[in-house]
């Protein structure tokens, strides 16, 4: 099939099988590959990306549920790492292996989109579906308030 | 600041040093007779099969310093740890430096001693404590070397030379020339001195070491851009799935061969001993494929008859039967006399269940074999380079000198990547498609074809003397795992007179792996949680009972009074909560833990709001890291503590993803976690794992200090905790 879609603000058009997902396409078809593959089922939150600004999970998402929808992925947060959390992810040091906080960064982005300085309890049950293995929860609390005082 | 290695176009190592010019820095270890790189061929010193060599540093006359990592970077964060000991003694200006991959050669980059040349593994905690000593000096004698050629060029005696970051500078005379400057020019001298350690910078002439810096790798974390092996992407690239044995041991038999290669999209089939693999043009296709593969599984192996629930309840009775082998793995005075003699004895019994690694990258690896067949590329995520390679090598029939390995960033590794099993199923299925290979694991596969920490159960058993003393010690352990159990049993830092520790394996035939901090995680709980019985059952503080038995070990006595004041250990704790205890030593580092808990009596979850440890972990060459390290092991240690299990029913797993599996998300992270270090100007030891042993005993002590009811199986799951309550 031929879906045709907006990704990080671009039209896309790819040429994928009837059953590809969006998180494989997105990875192995247009190599966009810091989104990434934790459980394949929607429970670690490793693969989230914004569909129409919605925090969704990319590896239980059919590409063609895409079709003429916009797409944003880690890639296209920012052009150089300036999003307001990406900054506040390197001062409070957040990442330890790295393999969740593309998902981690994006979840907290559709947070600061709603919610401009949003709680403790709100940061935390926002977050609650990202899993990180190495334990960088506390930074990933920490950085998220510092990037919603800059914003 | 970004490393060529971060990034899909990297160049090759080769690539890189034939067109950065410059010099790099090639030492004999056994001769210290160095050569310069600069304007020969790249490809004969560094990755051939000279075992002499010693290369760290290359100098670009532009000024860039490049240093090359040896270890794996899972997270910990000795990708910026070990170049930060070589930039430290060359006087490296810090901004200058770009970090990449050593090659592989465990002769020229294995860790030990000032030579090295030891293991090429990062595993154990042990990069920076293995590296200190050969990094420093290898970063001195790059800083003689420079040195001496500004002192020639200069004409003046190289004792009256100094240097800032990246600069030497001539007091006398106002002279500066930068590193890239002399690298222009610079030859490397018929002899480099070993450089002796009152040469070597005093820790308080330190700019790098124990200061606050950002790591290396962060950024490339933020956009995405950081490449894991699961993100290689190459052209005509195809995709590999397995179905392994649900038994450990099992034979596939495999019955419906023909309509899956009829598949549209299958490109092979391919048996192995333990499973079977499927070859597919997109990934889609691979687990669709996988999950059509119909499988009669053969052989009775030892395995098939696992019931782990079951099994561990055999153990305390092999121990009163003294049925087995036991291995003493320590003995002190006479255990047995002084439990017979004492005025008071205590017994426990404490238990624990298999967990998984659930490092968030799925294995995986790529392995592209060359259109003859005679050499290939393979990129691994892993903590053993050297046999990952060697086992891509076998499996592909090559001698490893014609595997290209390409080291990516590890997706967690726990000590799972030690494990080089998915880089050879790449192999096998790539050498049978002849195509560049992706294989992938599920989630599922990961988890139901894991490598677990051992089920174990630890008998404890003490005596004390009529005024309370602890004279008799006795702690025997069962479970499956052979030498994974040991670790973490002994506790030189407790003087005990009569003491025995003993290990009796049991073989259930599942696979078991060390899992980070191995046995110290299941003994150290057991161990500090048994020490709060017998502290209280003697009516005494448990803070001030540790205290007697750690009288004789200074360091020891520090650490934990360094966190009973963190946690104001005296003072009550609100209402509903309580704190607990232990320590631990892990990889010469020692730890004291405090954690403070309460728990909802009606669902029966403990909920852990703060947490303070302080580490005595000699000298911190990233303190910030450290630190990281510490609430990292603290989270991964509640969550093996309170709700990771995995279990077996007729030898299989039940678990299969995150929801069966489950671990700590960051609702149930501690409010707090406060970690101190105590200042020290000894060598580094290790911190990837040292804060982890204590969660265990801390939260049960917590949990006895609360409620009056012990836990005595790990997990404490909200169903056992709800059983102890109301039991």
């Amino acid at each position: 099939m031929k879906i045709t879609f907006k990704l990080n603000g671009k039209t896309v058009q790819v040429e994928a099988p009837s059953d590809a997902s969006l998180l494989w396409t997105l990875r192995e078809r247009l190599e966009l590959t810091g989104t990434k593959f934790g459980c394949g089922a929607a429970l670690c939150g490793a693969c989230t990306v914004h569909l129409d600004g919605i925090p969704t999970r990319a590896c239980i998402t059919p590409l063609s549920m895409v079709s003429r929808r916009s797409v944003t992925t880690i890639e296209g947060l920012s052009e150089d790492q300036s999003h307001p959390l990406q900054k506040a992810w390197v001062e409070a040091q957040v990442p330890q292996c790295g393999y969740c906080q593309s998902g981690q960064i994006m979840q907290a982005a559709a947070l600061l989109e709603n919610t401009k300085n949003p709680s403790r309890e709100q940061i935390v049950a926002y977050m609650n579906g990202v899993i990180c293995r190495c334990g960088t929860y506390t930074r990933i609390i920490k950085a998220i308030e510092m990037a919603a005082k800059e914003r | 600041m970004k490393a060529l290695s971060h990034t899909r176009q990297a160049l090759s190592r080769r690539q890189f040093l034939t067109a950065a010019g410059g010099i790099t820095f090639v030492i004999t270890a056994s001769s210290l007779v160095p050569r310069s790189l600069f304007g020969e061929s790249p490809d004969q010193p560094v990755s051939g099969e000279d075992k002499s060599i010693n290369a760290w540093v290359h100098i670009s006359p532009d000024g860039k310093i490049t240093i090359y990592n040896p270890a794996a970077e899972m997270g910990q964060g000795s990708m910026t740890a070990l170049p930060v000991l070589v930039a430290e003694e060359m006087d490296a200006d810090w901004s200058m430096v770009q970090i990449e991959y050593s090659p592989i050669e465990p002769s020229v980059y294995g860790a030990g001693g000032r030579r090295g040349g030891g293991r090429m593994m990062t595993v154990g905690s042990w990069a920076v404590s293995g590296y200190f000593d050969n990094l420093r000096h290898a970063g001195a004698q790059v800083r003689y070397v420079l040195l001496a050629n500004a002192a020639e060029k200069w004409e003046v005696p190289v004792e009256s030379l100094t240097t800032e970051p990246g600069v030497v500078v001539h007091e006398a005379s106002g002279k500066r020339m930068t590193y890239g400057e002399i690298a222009s020019f610079a030859r490397i001298p018929d002899e480099i001195p070993e450089i002796p350690m009152e040469k070597m910078k005093s820790p308080d002439r330190f700019r790098l070491i124990g200061k606050v810096m950002p790591r290396y790798d962060i950024p490339a974390k933020t956009d995405g851009s950081a490449q894991f092996a699961m993100d290689v992407v190459l052209p005509d690239m195809v995709y590999g799935v397995i179905a392994r044995a649900p038994v450990n041991g099992a034979r596939p038999e495999l019955l419906n061969e023909q309509d899956l290669r009829k598949m549209p999209g299958v490109v092979d089939v391919v048996l192995l001993e333990y499973g079977v693999g499927i070859v597919t043009e997109s990934i889609e296709t691979a687990f669709s494929a996988q999950n059509k593969i119909q499988i009669n599984w053969t052989g009775s192996p030892k395995a098939e008859g696992h019931n782990s629930e079951a099994d561990l309840e055999t153990y305390p009775g092999l121990l009163d039967r003294r049925e087995g082998r036991f291995n003493r793995i320590a003995e002190n005075g006479d255990a047995e006399d002084g439990l017979n003699t004492a005025a008071r004895t205590y017994t426990f019994d404490y238990r624990n269940d298999y967990v998984y690694h659930a490092q968030m990258e799925p294995l995986n690896a790529v392995v592209a074999l060359s259109p003859d067949g005679q050499s290939a590329d393979v990129w691994a995520g892993t903590q053993a380079p050297d046999g990952a390679r060697s086992a891509a090598a076998r499996a592909l029939g090559l001698d490893r000198s014609r595997v290209n390995f390409h080291p990516c960033y590890l997706g967690g590794g726990f000590g799972r990547r030690s494990m080089s099993d998915y880089v050879e199923e790449a192999a096998i299925l790539a050498k049978a498609v002849k195509k560049p290979l992706k294989l992938i694991w599920t989630r599922e596969d990961d988890v139901q074809y894991g490598a677990f920490r051992p089920m174990s159960l630890q008998r404890m058993q003490a005596g004390v003397d009529q005024s309370g003393n602890l004279t008799a010690w006795k702690h025997q352990i069962v479970g499956t795992g052979g030498g994974l159990l040991a670790s973490g049993a002994e506790n030189p830092y407790y003087t005990i007179p009569n003491l025995r520790i003993e290990v009796l394996n049991v073989d259930h035939g599942v696979r078991t792996k060390h899992w980070r901090a191995v046995g110290h995680g299941p003994n150290k709980y057991a161990i500090e949680a048994f020490i709060d019985e017998i502290a209280l059952g003697e009516g005494r503080d448990p803070y001030a009972f540790r205290r007697e038995l750690m009288k004789n070990s200074p360091r020891a006595l520090k650490v934990l009074d360094k966190v009973a004041k963190m946690s104001d250990w005296d003072a009550r704790p609100r209402e509903g909560r309580a704190r607990g205890m232990a320590f631990a030593e892990r990889s010469g580092s020692l730890a004291g833990g405090v954690c403070e808990i309460s728990v909802d009596r009606e669902s029966g979850q403990i909920r852990v709001h703060h947490f303070w440890v302080a580490i005595d972990g000699g000298t911190i060459v990233q303190p910030d890291n450290a630190r990281a390290q510490t609430e990292g092991c603290i989270v991964m240690g509640l969550s093996s503590v309170l709700t990771e299990r995995i279990t077996f029913v007729d030898g299989k797993v039940q678990q299969s993803n995150f929801n069966d599996y489950e671990i700590l998300r960051i609702a149930d992270a501690p409010e707090s976690i406060e970690v101190e270090f105590i200042p020290s100007t000894e060598d580094p030891a290790g911190l990837g794992e040292a804060g982890l042993p204590v969660v265990g005993g801390a939260v049960a002590n917590a949990f006895r200090a609360l409620t009056g009811k012990r836990l005595l199986h790990m997990p404490f799951t909200p169903d056992r905790v709800l059983e102890v309550l109301n039991g």
